[in-house]
């Protein structure tokens, strides 16, 4: 059994991806579903996850100072290249969790400590058993948890037997969008005919070929102006990356947004779900 | 004017940071900095066109091992939080992406085999547009940690006017690298679950880092009612509206900030602007 990994990825936010994916994942009848998106997850809302098991994500430490053992000296202040210390304080949102002043420190004064970061779940919902997660607020190290969440998503294929992962990813082309990206089968970008979106288009398309991922394309909202959606068509034509669906702009996918379903669950014979079926048979085609 | 850092974010990507960003920066008169802090993204450029003046490479300090000098103790390896530098029997592998720039692993080698040596990760970039002095970075591809360019920008930060910053989508590291130090956020939302969802979740991460806020919603009209009940609950004030109007959808496919073809708009944003100024200066 050869089990296949869909990433969804944008490189701008906003374009779809979630409800891009929640309709796939309708299609594709049940999947295991990896919301990768871990600062900002979204999913959980239209899915409605029953989490079945939670575990604690304890992504960086963070220094210490004890005070009774400080000697004022200045040392760790200094050392520190991310100006984390000042008035011999940690302040917790600029300290990366190096070690580097607690290694420095003479009176052995600083330690790190782990700091809890996020938790990730394992759920089920009525389109598959879902792995996700959530960072707590202002926590750090988002990449590292979106491999967890990518590794429990394969644990539940070994448990279910089922031969497809979907992949929501965040927007972005930094550490979590790689995170969520490599070593998957197809990257599916959705992107929308803004001079925005078609330059984040072009930046995560570099970014694949660091990866060595196939790209899909999807242009969402493509009716909001034609003449943008030709420039993507064109580009991508140069590329040599397919496009693999064209969805047009319609009220119907914010009305299944505030039902909490997909679209296709919402409404199936819109034109949104019409195309993004079209859309869904094109993928599989790929894989 | 007094000096003031103002930065726009919004938890869920898309919801509108770079139109509300953008169109407040050029509805004001006086010279204003712009930090498009979206360095894996940068969009605010394609609006504002400016004239680059400077391009800086940005860089992190990376380990590099002579490996004549080392004996392959395997203390850097053990230091490195970040897993960027192993130790095998007769090999030192370092993984530069991975490299936060801490130099621990430099302090620690006692056999003084680690230097550190330059790798670039991105650019910044300077220029000027009308009365607004932009500065935006752009991290290559490929690269993990935008937090380096994001510091690198944020030094251009200059006291004496009003510094309006263009944050990232999500609420992790690069979102808090972005807000930190602004003296108010504006939190652009929409009115939708997902919306909402995303900006509870900046609301926890303002209030943590003790920074005061206000919602603007962009797309009134579509979706439901919700977001309005939690500003209300929450006593966030909601200081702007702007609707769901295709001319609005369309100037900014076209990367024009719609305040320019919509002029009545002009004087909300920079009413919008005073108001928020004028709680911080007074």
């Amino acid at each position: 059994m050869q089990v296949k990994q869909i990433a969804v990825v944008s490189g701008k936010g906003g374009t779809g991806k979630t409800s891009v994916l929640a309709s796939f994942a309708t299609l594709a009848g049940r999947s295991v579903i990896a919301d990768c998106d871990v600062d900002a997850a979204t999913l959980h809302l239209l899915l409605d996850p029953k989490i079945i098991s939670r575990q604690e994500f304890k992504g960086s430490k963070l220094a210490s100072i004890d005070p009774d053992r400080c000697a004022n000296c200045d040392l760790c202040e200094n050392a520190c290249r991310y100006g984390a210390i000042s008035e011999l304080k940690v302040d917790p949102i600029l300290c990366e969790g190096c070690g580097v002043c607690a290694h420095i420190c003479p009176e052995g004064a600083i330690s790190l400590e782990e700091r809890l970061s996020g938790y990730a779940y394992i759920s089920e919902t009525r389109l598959g058993p879902m792995s996700h997660a959530q960072l707590q607020a202002a926590e750090t190290n988002s990449g590292k948890l979106v491999s967890i969440v990518r590794y429990n998503a394969r644990k539940l294929v070994e448990k279910t037997n089922l031969e497809l992962i979907l992949i929501d990813g965040p927007p972005g082309i930094g550490c979590p969008v790689i995170a969520s990206m490599t070593g998957t089968d197809i990257a599916l970008i959705v992107t929308e005919p803004t001079l925005s979106g078609l330059y984040d288009l072009e930046r995560i398309l570099d970014l694949r070929g660091h990866l060595g991922v196939t790209p899909l394309v999807i242009v969402n909202m493509y009716d909001i102006n034609r003449e943008n959606t030709q420039t993507i068509l064109e580009y991508c034509q140069r590329q040599k990356i397919e496009i693999v669906g064209m969805i047009p702009f319609d009220p119907t996918v914010t009305e299944a947004m505030v039902a909490c379903r997909s679209v296709i669950e919402h409404s199936p014979d819109c034109d949104a779900s019409k195309a993004m079926e079209t859309a869904w048979k094109a993928v599989l085609q790929r894989i | 004017m007094c000096d003031v850092i103002i930065s726009v974010a919004s938890g869920k990507g898309g919801t509108g940071k770079t139109t509300v960003a953008v169109n407040m920066a050029l509805s004001l008169k006086e010279p204003v900095q712009f930090l498009d802090c979206d360095v894996e993204e940068p969009n605010a450029h394609l609006f504002l066109h400016p004239l680059i003046s400077q391009v800086k490479p940005v860089f992190i300090p990376v380990p590099k091992v002579d490996e004549s000098l080392c004996d392959f103790c395997g203390k850097c390896g053990e230091f490195c939080q970040f897993h960027a530098i192993a130790v095998v029997p007769k090999k030192v592998i370092v993984f530069p992406e991975l490299c936060h720039g801490c130099g621990g692993c430099h302090l620690i080698c006692p056999s003084k085999a680690i230097v550190e040596e330059n790798r670039q990760i991105g650019v910044i970039k300077l220029g000027q547009a009308n009365h607004i002095q932009l500065a935006y970075g752009e991290i290559n591809p490929g690269e993990p940690m935008p937090g380096p360019i994001i510091r690198e920008l944020k030094k251009h930060t200059e006291s004496g006017g009003a510094t309006i910053i263009d944050a990232p989508p999500g609420t992790s590291c690069p979102v808090i690298e972005s807000v930190y130090g602004s003296d108010y956020c504006v939190i652009v939302t929409e009115p939708t679950p997902f919306g909402l969802h995303d900006m509870k979740l900046m609301v926890d991460v303002l209030r943590r880092m003790e920074i005061p806020f206000g919602a603007v919603v962009n797309r009134a009209g579509v979706g439901d009612e919700k977001v309005y009940d939690y500003c209300q609950a929450e006593g966030i004030p909601v200081l702007l509206k702007i609707p769901f109007e295709r001319r609005i959808a369309e100037a900014y496919s076209r990367g024009v900030a719609f305040t320019q073809i919509m002029h009545e708009w002009g004087e909300r944003f920079s009413s919008l602007f005073s108001i928020i100024a004028g709680g911080i200066c007074r």
